[in-house]
Formats: C-alpha cells, sequence, structure tokens
C-alpha cells in the first residue's frame, strides 16, 4: 500500500494544483456561466434570480441580430482558414524547394504573428477605407496609383456578407499564414530524405512526389492547423472591434455581440451567448481531441 | 524519494503562505485611516479640454472642501467606451468609487435599476439647484420623481458646422440656416451639381444617431420628438416613416467612408472644403479653437427645422449606493453643482454651465450665443448622448442604424427602432 502511494502520489501531488485550478477557474466558471443563462438576471442588480430554462437560448435563436452574428461567423472562418492555409502552404513549399535567404524570408512571414490583433486592428482599419477613386485611401489609394482601379472596392462596408466577412479576414490571413507557413516546412523537414529519394529512383514525378509521397505524411499538420486557425476564428474579437468598432451589425460576430450584452448588464443573455460559443468551439475541438487520444492508444 | 516528497511539501506550502499574506497585505492596504479623506472621482476626462476643465473644478474643489483629498480615477477612451466596462467592474464587485461621471437623465437608469446610485433630489434643496437650473432642465433629469445626478455642464447637440467657401460654390448663403429639412436636401442638391461629390460630411456610430434624431426633431417638433423617448409617440406613425425617408435622402449626400471616419474627421473634410457641412454637437467649437481654424472659415446653426429647440446633453456626477466616504462626495457634489466650479470647469472644456446665472462674460463667442438659447429655447433630450435612453436602448438603436447604413431598408430601420425603445 505504502509503496503504491510512493509511485503515484508525487506525480498527483505535482498535477493537484493545476487540477485544482483549471478545475476552478475554467469548469467551474463554465458551469457558473451556463447557470446564469437559465436564468433572468437581466439587470447588474445583486441578489436571487429566477430560472427560466432555456428561454434565453430560444430568444436568442429567435432574433436576427444573434443569427446575422452566427451567419458572419460561419463565412468568417470559411474564408480565414481557406486563405491562411492557402497562403501558409504556399510559401511553405516555396521556402521548402530552397531560396536564397531562407531564413529572411521565414522572419518576413511569421513576423506579423508577433503583433497583437488590436494593433494590426487599428491599422488595418486604415488600409481598408472604403472610399475609392479620386478619394481613395488605404489599399484602393494603392490600387489607384498602380492602376489596377478595378481592384478597388468597399471592403467591410460592401452590402454582401462574403465581401465583407472576407475583408476582415484579411488580415488575420495576413497576420496567420507565417504560422501556417511554419508548421508545414517543419513537417516537410521532418519527412526522411530517403523517401524522396526512393519515389524519385521509382520514377515519380515531382507532382506525384508531393501529392502521393509529401502530403499524406503531413496530414496530423493539417489537422492541428485547422483546428488551431478554427479555434482561434470562432472566438475572434479583437480585430473586429479594433477595424469597426462596437454595434457594427454587418460585421457583428457572437464574441463582439457578447461583449455588448455584457457592457449592458444583460447578464443572462450574455452568459447564454458565451455557452452558444462554447458548443460550436466543442463540436471542432471534441472530435480532435477524441482523434488524437485514439492515436496515442494505438501507439 | 521520501526527500523528494518532503520538499514538493514544502515548496506547496510556502506557495500557500505567499498568496495568504498578499491577501492580507491588500487588506491592510484598503482600511487605512487616511482612506476615510479621500474622494475617488471616476471619469473618462483624460486629456485636452475635458482634462483642463476637471483641473478647475479640482482647484475649486480644493479650496471649498479642504477637509478631503481628490483621487484622479480617469480611464481614457473617446465617450468613455473604456471607462464604462471597468466603472460597470467595479461596481459589480460591490467597490464603487466615490463618484462617478454619467451622462445625466434617462442613460442613469441603468445604475438605478440595479440599485447602484442614490436619489439626489435632496442635495438639490440644500444646495440651492431647484432654483439655479432651469426647471425645464430638472424636468428633464428627473426619473419617476427622483433625480439621480448633479450636472456639471450641458452640450448643445443639433448643431450644423458649415463651410461659408464651399457654399459659394453654389451660390448659397452660408449665415442663414434652410427653414425645414426639404430645404437642406435642396442645398445639398445644388452642391452635389456644382461639383461636390459628397456636401454632407458624416461619420461612424453616434454621428449617425445624431443625424437621425436631428431630422426626426425638424420634421416632428418638439413635444413630438420628447414623446418618442418617453413613449407618448407612435414609432410607427407616418410622420416618423417620412422623417426617416429624408434621413435616407441625407445619407446619399454623405462620404463613402462615413463608417470608417470618427467625427473629428468629418470635420476636417467641411475644414479642407471638400464637404459643406457637418452635424455634430457643439464640443466642435472648442476642437476648431484648438485647432486654430479662423472664426471666417466656418459657421453653425441649429439644424434645419430645430431652430428655437436646444438638444441638450450633459454630463453629471452620481452618488453611488455604499460608496466610500458620502460627506466627502456631498462636497465635490457641491462644488459641481456651484457657480464658481461650473465657470472653472466649463470654460475650460468648452461647454455652458447648467446653472442659468452665470455670466456670458466669461465665456468665448460660441459659448455666448449658445448660453442665450439655453435660456431661451425650447429643450429637447438626445437619445445618442444618454438624454433620453438607457445605455441598452442606444446600443439596439446604434446596431439598427449601422444596418440602414447598408441596406438602406426605412420599413426595417423603423421597426427595429420602435422595438428597440421597448427593451429596457
Amino acid at each position: 500500500m505504502h509503496g503504491r502511494i510512493r509511485t503515484w502520489g508525487p506525480g498527483a501531488l505535482v498535477l493537484l494544483p493545476t487540477v485544482l485550478l483549471l478545475g476552478y477557474f475554467v469548469y467551474g466558471l463554465i458551469a457558473w456561466s451556463f447557470n446564469t443563462s437559465l436564468t433572468d438576471r437581466h439587470t447588474a442588480r445583486k441578489g436571487p434570480a429566477d430560472y427560466v430554462g432555456f428561454e434565453n437560448y430560444v430568444n436568442l435563436f429567435g432574433e436576427e441580430r444573434f443569427l446575422n452574428s452566427l451567419k458572419n461567423l460561419g463565412v468568417l472562418t470559411v474564408a480565414f482558414i481557406v486563405g491562411t492555409l492557402i497562403f501558409g502552404v504556399l510559401w511553405a513549399l516555396l521556402l521548402e524547394k530552397g531560396v536564397p535567404g531562407e531564413s529572411i524570408f521565414r522572419s518576413v512571414f511569421l513576423f506579423p504573428m508577433a503583433i497583437s490583433m488590436i494593433a494590426s486592428g487599428v491599422v488595418w482599419a486604415w488600409l481598408l477605407n472604403p472610399s475609392q477613386g479620386e478619394d481613395a485611401r488605404g489599399l484602393n489609394r494603392l490600387f489607384e496609383t498602380l492602376h489596377l482601379g478595378f481592384l478597388e472596392n468597399p471592403w467591410w462596408t460592401a452590402g454582401n456578407r462574403w465581401t465583407t466577412m472576407a475583408s476582415i479576414a484579411l488580415p488575420a490571413v495576413w497576420q496567420l499564414s507565417g504560422y501556417i507557413m511554419a508548421l508545414f516546412l517543419a513537417g516537410f523537414r521532418g519527412i526522411p530524405g530517403e523517401l524522396r529519394e526512393a519515389a524519385r529512383v521509382d520514377g515519380a514525378s515531382e507532382f506525384k512526389l508531393y501529392r502521393h509521397v509529401l502530403f499524406p505524411q503531413l496530414s496530423p499538420i493539417a489537422l492541428s492547423a485547422l483546428i488551431i486557425l478554427g479555434h482561434m476564428s470562432l472566438k475572434l474579437f479583437d480585430l473586429i472591434y479594433a477595424i469597426t468598432g462596437p454595434n457594427q451589425f454587418r460585421t457583428e460576430v457572437p464574441a463582439v455581440y457578447m461583449w455588448n450584452t455584457l457592457l449592458r448588464s444583460d447578464q443572462a443573455k450574455a452568459a447564454a451567448i458565451a455557452i452558444v460559443m462554447l458548443a460550436v468551439v466543442a463540436v471542432l475541438v471534441i472530435p480532435y481531441v477524441a482523434y488524437t487520444v485514439r492515436q496515442e492508444a494505438e501507439e | 524519494m521520501r526527500a523528494g516528497l518532503t520538499k514538493t511539501f514544502a515548496v506547496l506550502g510556502a506557495a500557500g503562505l505567499l498568496a495568504v499574506s498578499a491577501c492580507g497585505n491588500s487588506d491592510d492596504g484598503g482600511s487605512g485611516d487616511t482612506a476615510t479623506k479621500d474622494v475617488t472621482v471616476f471619469t473618462w476626462w483624460a486629456d485636452g479640454g475635458e482634462k483642463a476643465g476637471l483641473d478647475g473644478l479640482v482647484s475649486v474643489f480644493k479650496t471649498d472642501c479642504k477637509d478631503y483629498n481628490f483621487v484622479n480615477s480617469a480611464v481614457a477612451g473617446g465617450a468613455g467606451s473604456n471607462a464604462k466596462q471597468v466603472l460597470a467592474n467595479d461596481l459589480q464587485a460591490g467597490k464603487p468609487p466615490s463618484t462617478f461621471q454619467a451622462h445625466a437623465g434617462a442613460e442613469l437608469k441603468d445604475y438605478i435599476n440595479a440599485g447602484q446610485v442614490d436619489d439626489v433630489s435632496g442635495l438639490y434643496k440644500d444646495f440651492g439647484l431647484d432654483k439655479a437650473f432651469p426647471q425645464n432642465l430638472i424636468d428633464q433629469l428627473t426619473v419617476d420623481g427622483k433625480i439621480y445626478s448633479i450636472p456639471a455642464n450641458v452640450h448643445r447637440a443639433n448643431v450644423v458646422w458649415a463651410s461659408p467657401a464651399v457654399l459659394q460654390k453654389a451660390k448659397i448663403d452660408a449665415t442663414k440656416a434652410p427653414a425645414n429639412v426639404d430645404a437642406w436636401i435642396a442645398d445639398l442638391q445644388k452642391l452635389q451639381a456644382a461639383g461636390v461629390k459628397a456636401p454632407l460630411a458624416i461619420s461612424k456610430g453616434f454621428a449617425q444617431e445624431m443625424l437621425v434624431e436631428a431630422v426626426l426633431l425638424g420634421e416632428l417638433g418638439t413635444d413630438t420628438f420628447n414623446g418618442l423617448w418617453d413613449g407618448k409617440t407612435d414609432w410607427a406613425g407616418a410622420n416618423v416613416t417620412a422623417a426617416l425617408n429624408k434621413y435616407k435622402t441625407l445619407l446619399s449626400f454623405t462620404n463613402a467612408d462615413r463608417e470608417t471616419i470618427d467625427w473629428p474627421d468629418a470635420l476636417g473634410y467641411v475644414n479642407k472644403g471638400q464637404a459643406g457641412y457637418t452635424l455634430m454637437g457643439d464640443w466642435v467649437a472648442a476642437q476648431q479653437l484648438a485647432d486654430k481654424v479662423p472664426d471666417s472659415a466656418y459657421t453653425y446653426w441649429p439644424s434645419p427645422g430645430t431652430a428655437g429647440t436646444f438638444q441638450f446633453l450633459a454630463d453629471s456626477f452620481t452618488l453611488p449606493t455604499n460608496g466610500q466616504n458620502p460627506e466627502g462626495t456631498k462636497c465635490w457634489l457641491k462644488t459641481v453643482g456651484s457657480a464658481e466650479g461650473q465657470k472653472a470647469f466649463n470654460t475650460k472644456k468648452g461647454s455652458i454651465p447648467a446653472r442659468s446665472d452665470a455670466n456670458p462674460a466669461d465665456y468665448p463667442k460660441y459659448q455666448q450665443v449658445a448660453m442665450a438659447d439655453w435660456k431661451s429655447n425650447k429643450i429637447a433630450g438626445s437619445c445618442a448622448h444618454g438624454s433620453s435612453c438607457s445605455a441598452g436602448q442606444n446600443n439596439d438603436i446604434l446596431s439598427a442604424l449601422s444596418q440602414f447604413s447598408g441596406a438602406q431598408d426605412v420599413a426595417k430601420l423603423q421597426t427595429a427602432l420602435g422595438a428597440a425603445l421597448k427593451t429596457s
């Protein structure tokens, strides 16, 4: 008995603070939020609140503003993930082929990630100025000067959801592509040289080499990238807040709406939005966690 | 192994002790003897004319309330956008400042409903403010028979700022306001015909809300307009539809980047001759003085159709429930309402005093005109600046207007505005 404690005791002791802190600050507070979301606590007044079941959720899903924010979020996530993967993989491929001054390019591409989104958001708010033609400013000015007038557009003030949210995704793509590049580059470098040589000896073309030998090896990396990008996009707040400000219907996502709702002290509704966001992220993350656990068990 | 375990315990124990002692320290700091003398004043006046105004107020406080210490607790950020979040946290945690800044009127509803501010009507009598402030201002500040704050100043919202040089291009007399919104639209058309692409400069968010309010005020008249906010006027009425359609027409004369700029940029378009007009509150006067724009380069008049009406907003101070040092706070509130306090504050901030007994000669040119109007005009409230609706209602209206700025659907806007006023 004594011997057994000695084997698992120290490990448990080391884990204990983490378990306690996570248990309280993450899972405890999730439970707290969920509990609040079931009440009618719509002001900052203290004291007991009544339980109203899932009324707050029913109201949310009957509200144009919330449904609009969910649709915006969907479009944003697709645009962000597709954009970032395209640029990230492209850059990784180019660098992997070997260019002079590779480390410089690597730093240049990675650098935007070091900037906080609130700071880059302020700059992008200027770049994405919707004025066109003679009055053009920001990116539109650049296009105007380069005689590429057809590329000018109203960015996020455009009427349609795809243009609007793709414009919001643009700065995020710019910031995160370098990170995805680094992930894939590390993946490429981790593949033993013998595999390539063997494929070349067997007469595989360069395209076939990548398509059938290298990319299949990178699927775990692609999956991680997808999860990382996906959950970042679902939580995105600072960039949108910095570019468009609060209360902007056209670019509002649940995170911004939650902040607005909390600012007017509607705690129950804000908690309900938070729980919906958590559910959306969980849909993405839980299968991934299950997959990794199974993989590790097999090894 | 045993030694390792003991060490682990020792480290954990030390960490626990540290945590406990850290808590103890912060408790000691909060309950010292000197704390009772401190008056913590929470504002979003962190720089510029606003900071200068606050400093003026503080110097009066230091002579009038020698027993107390002023503690500045300002949080920077336009129109209190950051400050309100910080304040909400402090109030929620049951640690209110001694007093905090808030727009006077209905915006206080959230705090009143949450039981976070006390009724100060008694202080109005004690300090003689019920006589010093105009009766119609007191009516606007009263919520269910009680008053919850003391205003330090008054600003006017319904002002159009025009560039005579630009208006000259279409031979329009800049000194005279168009008689109504239709006449204004006609002038805007003339300007566009004369080659001014976006004759009406406007910026994002609350500036668009101010324009809607100015059009509604001009079209419906003061009493009907005030009725929109207290439920006496129906938002679904045909007169509201007509006014919103005129707002839509006005938007078609505005700059394409209206969703991305702030009011100083819109004012810049007027000053640089790219636009003929912009509608903004009279803090523009202080900005023009600060930017050294000569008097001849701009004119101003009440927005079309609203001559004789003063759409007001006021910054005010509250008495939070269970705040520290309520006696010191009352002394601060006395300073805020006093003639010297209001003079020291307003001559620097560029607003006018809420008291009607101030001497106009102490103030710059624009304020003298505004003070005369403040005495003689009818008074209207403003949702954009909190005198007529709660923060939540304002939030919904801003969202509806940003949707309208893109989709331009008048019927939808009208429904959304009516619905916004039905929430709390």
